[in-house]
């Protein structure tokens, strides 16, 4: 395959510790978000149970708020995250025409300290109980009245947001100086306009989450006082930077899902995006105005009449970015030959459903009504309208649409359906009975509630509604056992797509284009098609670089795992004492900044030159 | 596009993005630096809100000899000079002169943090630690920050300086020297606003 | 082909089903009630201020139901009509966009936040108005604890806790504020929220038409007990509640047949509660513990389970109210009544007079 002198290729399970091609680590994030997905999903379920009768002991309050932090954590940071990074490292280099990301290596450190903070996240299960203030995290409970869990919940973000954090930047220099000759910014597909607009949100929003976890860890274990009232903090501090990260975090989300059905819907309606600078325009507006609106939030905090007023009415103006796509995308299909493919009926679902959460959003804006509405069942239903059926239908839309160029294998389509059924109609049935709980008074996060309030039978159909969804996951679980199965028999163009991931093989070859494409237009492969042709090359055959693997990665992410570890437990009372003498010894804090500085030098000073793939192996490859 | 193809042969006009890997190194930085400006700007927001919660503790204007801070700023200014003319080195393709300005940084910027060291035991022998009020929590969170990028910036710096005399001035070299000339300006700049808000408005109440 | 279709016309079908399932109208009432309770919510609420707010919701629900019907009949014309049927393989026109269309889905959402923004704002600045001086409202300082409220009445001089006895048609000036973590102050058919911090003070105002007992609840996380933080706002006749008033400024009595009670609670419990009214106490003050609804915030306080309820509150009260152990090293729990070295016949000494507590 390549310079026998110069490249040290893996196999197995090295091939994936040190792997640096885009598409395998989009895989990896695959696998890992999904499964994090399952977990936050179980979390929900047994919340679900908790819930289903009045003064039911199912869990008690401390193991129950356990649950909600770990989910609402789980599922934002470990499972939506990944999931979108899934979909941008298989996606956007191809739709771009670029045979690799702007910075391979970091690609990988992203994925590993995204996926060693999530273990950190998650170390609760097994020593010391879980994160319980909340995915909100607020102080001072989580910092004078939490267990380590909240250091898990600290320190594992911490870890976690460095790999979103060169994720973006990766993303957004990869968009910028790496798309195929002739695709200028008015040509890049929907998907990756919203992926770039995405990473600008992340490069801007993430920094502030890093410093207030900081802050929050140096509370709670170098006994400052940002949020010790006592000490002259203030909690209401950690409230503005968690909002003024958190809400934007809602856009990082929603965007690239919103990116996914741009290219669903065209494709299933034969008909190309409508109003395609109007969408554009209308996602960068959304970004922009989604870091001036965080006091949303916070209305109830006290911060006086005015500041509400003007939070609320710029809340109030993203109702018109995001009513333009909604209509842009009705008209996308308006017209067209629809096909209702599983990826379709998620992507056509997408769009009332998410009307529903935003119309809910709108009434959220208001702060006088807000003080009903606020941390009620019916915030809990606006949010899971936005982010289940907004992100999640996007996220399963996009995995049957993408599943044969990742995998050169299609989804079952009957199977498909199943789930879809299932999981739609579990999610109407778990959450449309929430905005009725919230406005017969039913607070959010509570554990139990008393018999007589009016709330009995709706809970149980919401948990009702969650047993279909967990049945929807499984038949879609079983789904993608069986696809492994069934042998790699895709086309190149198996949905009869618009954009340039479809002009290569399915799964592509590791350097993706064998000569980069020459973009003339807005889906340049559908204009190709029309005209019978095929997308013209920019370049004659030549050799092509890659870049070599490497497991520096991997030993830096377990460096950062080692040492947020021995932080933690660095002043912890342990029962056993050689333990205890074991980490107040500081050796795991050394130990892994050790790891962490050694795998960087190394990264420094030794230069990957890479390997070359020789025209002679081209022509060879069909 | 490869790397190796410019090895000991003549470099080009601007060697640090001569190449894609160049290019996107320089770009990614300035989006780096863009993140680490929210970062930095978080954190003067917190010292902000918090500068006054002083409790029975000492308060800015009796804690800070406006003196050592001059000499620190003053040595810091001049280490970004330094690292100027290091890339102007570099444009001339003068391996020896960059190393030189570059160690010239390094032992300026060494001196910053000597002085800066000095000072932090100074105001812990006064009560002002971390954990003694709300001022003293978000003054080291956000002069400690700046601190250990100092300290980082250092031992980058130092790195650069072997590598050159190991490898010469590359494409895989120029960009890293243009980087980290790069960020020692934007720790430059920072330290400016820290001077600013925490020792100048400190010190004038 | 078409399975998403029809599950497109069920699913509002289920959606009625699940409602029809409730057993109850749109305002959440109920009939047939264990405890004597008001079922205000905030879609039926008994007092100006949540009377405003749903007047707000009802105006924000009709605009977005608007845009929901344009949305979902334009949504399932298209899909329907558009669906790709048998046979046609030609290729559908290639729309770029449409210029008036676009304006226009772009001016009229804006003339609808417009018009919603309006009485937002009128209702945002009326909310916070600020009674705090006014010499007609009731001024309650309210200071919200793990997991429990302690009132605080000014200008009267007078101390309770879990329940707050208010006038009717009188507006009630509250000051809050927490002294650990932060809370939120919420009675579902009288008012919304406002937070309880620590290291700051809120002011709302709220009032009650009708006497009788209205819910209130915990609405921030606060920790295991969450849940069971609530209250009761007792909203009586002005003439009672200025014969409250007068009976709480009384020194508190003991009843007959409850003096070893009284020794008891003044040997073990005085330290941590007051039972008079006059003085706050460092935990729930008890003056007039015997009119409770509840006690721990959900089990019955009046009815034939009261004796057993106190008692198994007394004796391990944390089994009641979970606490974490942050809390318990903090000494904001309650100590068992063997911690207090209660003997069984000591508890049943303090139920009775407990219970005795009226006013």
């Amino acid at each position: 395959m390549a310079h026998a002198h110069t490249v040290k290729r893996y196999s197995g399970l090295m091939d994936w510790l040190t792997t640096v091609d885009h598409k395998k680590i989009g895989i990896l994030y695959l696998l890992a978000g999904g499964f994090f997905f399952l977990v936050g999903g179980l979390e929900a379920l047994l919340i679900r149970i908790q819930l289903i009768q009045p003064l039911n002991g199912f869990v008690d309050g401390q193991t129950f708020n356990e649950l909600i932090t770990m989910h609402g954590t789980t599922m934002i940071f470990l499972a939506a995250m990944p999931l979108i990074f899934a979909f941008m490292n298989a996606v956007v280099p191809l739709q771009i025409g670029a045979r690799d990301v702007a910075f391979p290596f970091l690609n990988a450190v992203g994925f590993w300290t995204f996926f060693f903070g999530g273990l950190i996240v998650n170390v609760g299960w097994l020593y010391g109980g879980n994160p319980d203030a909340g995915w909100t995290n607020y102080a001072p409970l989580s910092t004078g009245f939490s267990g380590i869990g909240a250091d898990y919940y600290a320190i594992g973000l911490q870890i976690a947001g460095i790999g979103t954090l060169v994720g973006g930047i990766n993303f957004l220099v990869t968009i910028i100086n790496m798309r195929a000759p002739g695709m200028t910014y008015m040509r890049m597909p929907m998907f990756t306009w919203t992926v770039f607009v995405t990473s600008f949100i992340i490069l801007f929003a993430f920094p502030a989450l890093a410093v207030g976890l900081v802050l929050i860890s140096f509370d709670r274990l170098f006994d400052a006082n940002f949020f010790n009232v006592a000490g002259g903090g203030n909690p209401v501090l950690w409230e503005h930077i968690f909002w003024i990260f958190g809400h934007p975090e809602v856009y990082i989300l929603i965007l690239p899902a919103f990116g996914i059905i741009s290219e669903i819907l065209p494709t299933f309606a034969k008909k190309r995006i409508f109003g395609y600078s109007s969408m554009i325009f209308a996602t960068v507006l959304i970004a922009f105005l989604g870091f001036m609106v965080w006091v949303h939030h916070m209305f109830t905090v006290g911060l006086g009449p005015l500041g509400n007023a003007l939070f609320s009415v710029s809340t109030m103006l993203i109702a018109v970015p995001t009513g333009i796509k909604i209509f842009n995308w009705i008209f996308t299909f308006w017209g067209g030959r629809i096909e209702f493919t599983t990826a379709n009926l998620y992507a056509l679902a997408f769009v009332p459903t998410f009307v529903m959460g935003g119309v809910t959003g709108v009434m959220l804006a208001s702060p006088a009504a807000d003080f009903q509405y606020h941390d009620s069942y019916f915030v809990v239903a606006h949010f899971h309208y936005v982010i289940v059926g907004g992100i999640v239908l996007g996220l399963f839309g996009g995995a049957h649409y993408w599943w044969p160029k990742m995998f050169g294998r299609k989804l079952s389509e009957s199977l498909g359906k199943v789930t879809f059924v299932l999981f739609y109609t579990g999610f109407q049935l778990t959450f449309f009975v929430q905005h009725l709980l919230g406005l017969w008074g039913m607070p959010r996060r509570v554990y139990t509630y008393l018999p007589g309030q009016g709330w009995d039978n709706l809970n149980l159909v919401s948990t009702i509604g969650a047993f279909f969804m967990t049945a929807g996951t499984i038949v879609l679980l079983i789904n993608i056992v069986l696809t492994t199965m069934k042998p790699k028999d895709q086309p190149a163009d198996p949905w009869d797509g618009r954009t340039l991931e479809w002009t290569i093989p399915s799964p592509p070859q590791e350097y993706n284009f064998k000569q980069l494409p020459l973009v003339k237009s807005l889906d340049p492969l559908w204009e190709a098609k029309m005209k019978g042709e095929e997308v013209p090359a920019a370049e004659p055959l030549g050799p092509i670089h890659m870049p070599s693997p490497s497991i520096l990665p991997f030993t830096m992410s377990v460096g950062l795992f080692i040492a947020g570890l021995g932080i933690m437990y660095a002043n912890h009372d342990f029962v056993n004492q050689s333990v205890e003498k074991f980490f107040h010894s500081m050796i795991p804090v050394y130990a892994g900044l050790a790891i962490i500085l050694i795998s960087m030098f190394l990264r420094s000073v030794i230069d990957d030159h890479g390997y070359h793939i020789e025209v002679e192996e081209l022509q060879k490859e069909v | 596009m490869s790397s190796h193809d410019h090895h000991g042969g003549a470099l080009p006009a601007h060697p640090e993005t001569a190449t894609l890997e160049g290019k996107n190194k320089v770009l990614g930085f300035w989006l780096f630096l863009g993140g680490e400006t929210v970062l930095f700007g978080t954190l003067f927001a917190t010292f902000i809100a918090l500068r006054n919660q002083v409790l029975d503790g000492k308060s800015g204007e009796e804690l800070f000899s406006l003196a050592i801070v001059a000499a620190a700023t003053i040595l810091l200014l001049t280490s970004s000079l330094f690292s100027v003319l290091a890339v102007q080195a570099m444009n001339r393709q003068d391996v020896k002169g960059i190393q030189f300005w570059l160690a010239i940084t390094v032992l300026f910027g060494a001196g910053f943090l000597g002085l800066e060291i000095y000072e932090f035991v100074h105001y812990v022998h006064e009560g002002h630690t971390i954990a003694a009020n709300a001022f003293g929590s978000s003054f080291y969170a956000l002069v400690g920050f700046h601190g250990a990028h100092v300290a980082f910036g250092l031992l980058w710096i130092t790195l650069l300086i072997i590598q050159l005399s190991k490898k010469g001035l590359t494409t895989v070299t120029a960009p890293k020297v243009y980087v980290a000339s790069l960020y020692w300006h934007f720790i430059d700049v920072v330290w400016v606003f820290i001077f600013t808000v925490v020792y100048l408005m400190g010190k004038v109440g | 082909m078409n399975r998403w279709l029809k599950v497109g016309r069920l699913l509002p079908i289920l959606l009625l089903v699940a409602v029809a399932l409730t057993g109850c109208s749109l305002t959440g009432e109920e009939t047939g009630k264990e405890i004597n309770i008001e079922h205000a919510t905030p879609l039926a609420p008994q007092g100006s201020v949540a009377d405003g707010q749903l007047s707000l919701i009802n105006q924000s629900l009709g605009i977005m139901l608007t845009v929901l019907i344009v949305v979902f009949a334009l949504f399932f014309y298209a899909v329907i009509r558009f669906r790709k049927r048998k046979g046609q393989d030609d290729i559908p026109k290639q729309v770029e966009g449409n210029h008036v269309l676009e304006i226009i889905w772009t001016v009229i959402p804006i003339i609808l936040v417009t018009i919603l923004a309006i009485p937002t704002i009128y209702y945002t600045v009326k909310f916070a108005e600020d009674y705090s001086k006014s010499k007609d409202a009731v001024q309650v300082d309210v200071t919200a604890k793990l997991y429990w409220w302690q009132f605080n009445y000014k200008n009267e001089g007078i101390n309770t806790a879990q329940e707050l006895v208010v006038p009717v048609d009188t507006k009630i000036a509250v000051t809050l504020t927490s002294t650990d973590v932060i809370h939120s102050f919420w009675i579902p058919g009288l008012a919304g929220k406002t937070d309880a911090a620590p290291g700051m003070v809120n002011k709302m105002y709220f009032d009650a038409k009708k006497p009788g007992i209205y819910r209130g609840k915990c609405a921030e996380l606060c920790g295991p007990s969450h849940a069971l933080m609530d209250f009761k706002v007792i909203v009586k006749t002005k003439e009672d509640y200025k014969a409250w008033v007068a009976s709480m400024k009384k020194p508190a009595k003991v009843a007959k047949g409850t003096e070893k009670g009284a020794e008891i609670f003044k040997a073990k419990c005085m330290t941590c509660h007051a039972v008079d009214a006059t003085k706050p106490g460092l935990f729930p003050n008890l003056a007039n513990f015997g009119d409770r609804e509840l006690v721990g915030g959900y089990l019955d306080n009046q009815g034939t389970d009261a004796k057993k309820n106190l008692t198994k509150w007394i004796n391990d009260p944390t089994s009641v109210k979970q606490v974490s152990d942050i809390q318990k090293e903090k000494g904001l729990a309650m100590p068992t009544a063997k911690q207090l070295g209660l003997s069984d016949s000591d508890v049943e000494e303090l139920v009775n007079y407990l219970h005795s507590l009226k006013k």
